[in-house]
């Protein structure tokens, strides 16, 4: 069992989707306009994400090699629909604000990045939790942005009304160009943390941008090869 | 006529699928480090996302969309369907290109694979089925889409480009600056909300 609890530590703290690995942006930017709807994201991501990792998991030995991404696509298109036909018939009202976001969920970076790069490899039940981490990583992360953006916003948290009515609500938080800079924020403030844990000799965490795992892990090694995608080391090397 | 240019404003800028639909993301800040790649990125993502457009608009009309197959209940498939014919045409473009026009090729090569899990491709498939556009209008819808997010990453790059210059304090080093800059540009697209 400690295996598994590893895998949900990871998928939450080590390797958080939204934070560290900065994966799956664009339901991240796009649908945290309030905490409820980021919640609801999160979930339906990791509903795809648990039930897509333990197939691939069980189909990884018949899976041939050459095929598996498209076999994969087909396999994780089918759980979205599900969750799009569910949603939409018993929470109509989460279904209208996530809109075209929930069918999105297919080409979530996050869903086929574990895919590929654990659920491919290992046995079904160490799979089933790296997806409950990593599902609970993105909901925790989707969860806080929605939260700032929401009470900066409009005043609100979940709906309620949290800060005094003499509060004048920053509207632009709600909109677009709020999204980018409360992510900002929030990684910058990530970063801070980061630099003051260096800065005591401990062991530095993550690097902060791009692929954070090293080239290994990454779906799209084949044709980046390391060159495309800005990882937080080559900054560092040119200055 | 006028409606097209509607539409293709409408997609282009005003409602600019990075920058307010948050469409293609990833791409976007991953590969605007300077504004030649940049370029080749955004040319990529034009040329398929046109093609993917009219592919898919095909699909629906004659297989998906069709009341004379099912009655008209495969509707339900439309994410499916899609994103194996975007995979599918990604690698069918490549090989046809590395063929038939190897300087586009050398010029788009490393990108193309990278558009399948672009999800502003798949995002205007199913924006033009839901807004029921027929085939014509969903090409334009596309393309138009396609030349915003052109114009974004562009301009994002030769922002970056000049950022490099900067002094930034530690903690807005690497991604959260791009971040505030891509929002400044969001506000910056909103005086396009005018236009129609």
């Amino acid at each position: 069992m400690n295996k598994c609890m590893e895998r949900i530590y990871n998928g939450v703290v080590k390797e958080n989707p939204t934070f560290v690995l900065m994966l799956g942006m664009c339901p991240t930017l796009a649908v945290t306009t309030s905490a409820t709807n980021g919640v609801g994201m999160g979930l339906s991501t990791t509903a795809v994400l648990v039930m897509s990792n333990m197939l691939i998991s069980m189909l990884r030995k018949i899976i041939p090699d050459s095929v598996r991404m498209p076999a994969f696509i087909v396999v994780v298109a089918s759980f979205v629909t599900i969750v799009d036909f569910l949603l939409e018939g018993f929470i109509p009202s989460l279904y209208d604000s996530l809109g075209l976001y929930i069918p999105l969920i297919v080409v979530n970076c996050i869903i086929l990045g574990r895919a590929e790069s654990y659920a491919s490899k290992n046995p079904v039940l160490p799979s089933i939790f790296d997806g409950i981490g990593m599902g609970l990583g993105f909901t925790i992360g989707l969860t806080c942005i929605g939260i700032v953006r929401e009470l900066l916003g409009s005043g609100k948290i979940f709906n309620m009304q949290v800060l005094p009515d003499s509060y004048e609500p920053l509207t632009i938080f709600i909109l677009a160009p709020g999204a980018f800079f409360v992510l900002a924020g929030l990684v910058a403030l990530q970063n801070k943390l980061k630099n003051k844990a260096a800065k005591k000799g401990q062991k530095e965490a993550a690097l902060s941008s791009g692929c954070t795992e090293g080239c290994s892990s990454c779906a799209n090694q084949s044709v980046c090869g390391g060159h495309i995608f800005p990882t937080g080391t080559d900054k560092e090397e040119k200055e | 006529m006028k409606e097209l240019l509607l539409i293709a404003v409408g997609s282009a800028l005003v409602n600019n699928v990075v920058l307010s639909q948050f469409l293609g993301i990833c791409p976007f800040l991953g590969v605007s480090k300077n504004v030649k790649t940049a370029a080749g990125m955004g040319g990529a993502v034009v040329f398929v996302i046109t093609i993917a457009s009219f592919v898919t608009g095909l699909i629906y009309k004659f297989i998906l969309g069709n009341k004379n197959i099912m009655d008209g209940k495969l509707e339900y498939l439309n994410t499916i369907v899609f994103i194996l014919v975007i995979a599918a045409l990604v690698q069918f473009v490549e090989m046809f290109l590395k063929k038939a026009m190897p300087p586009l090729y050398n010029a788009l090569g490393v990108y193309l694979p990278l558009i399948t899990t672009n999800c502003a491709v798949l995002g205007v498939a199913l924006t033009n089925v839901q807004d029921g556009y027929n085939i014509f209008t969903g090409v334009i819808n596309g393309f138009a889409t396609a030349v915003g997010f052109l114009i974004a990453i562009v301009l994002m790059a030769g922002i970056r480009e000049k950022i490099e210059y900067n002094d930034i304090s530690e903690s807005f080093q690497g991604t959260p600056i791009v971040l505030v800059t891509a929002g400044l540009m969001a506000i910056a697209f909103f005086g396009f909300s005018g236009l129609i």
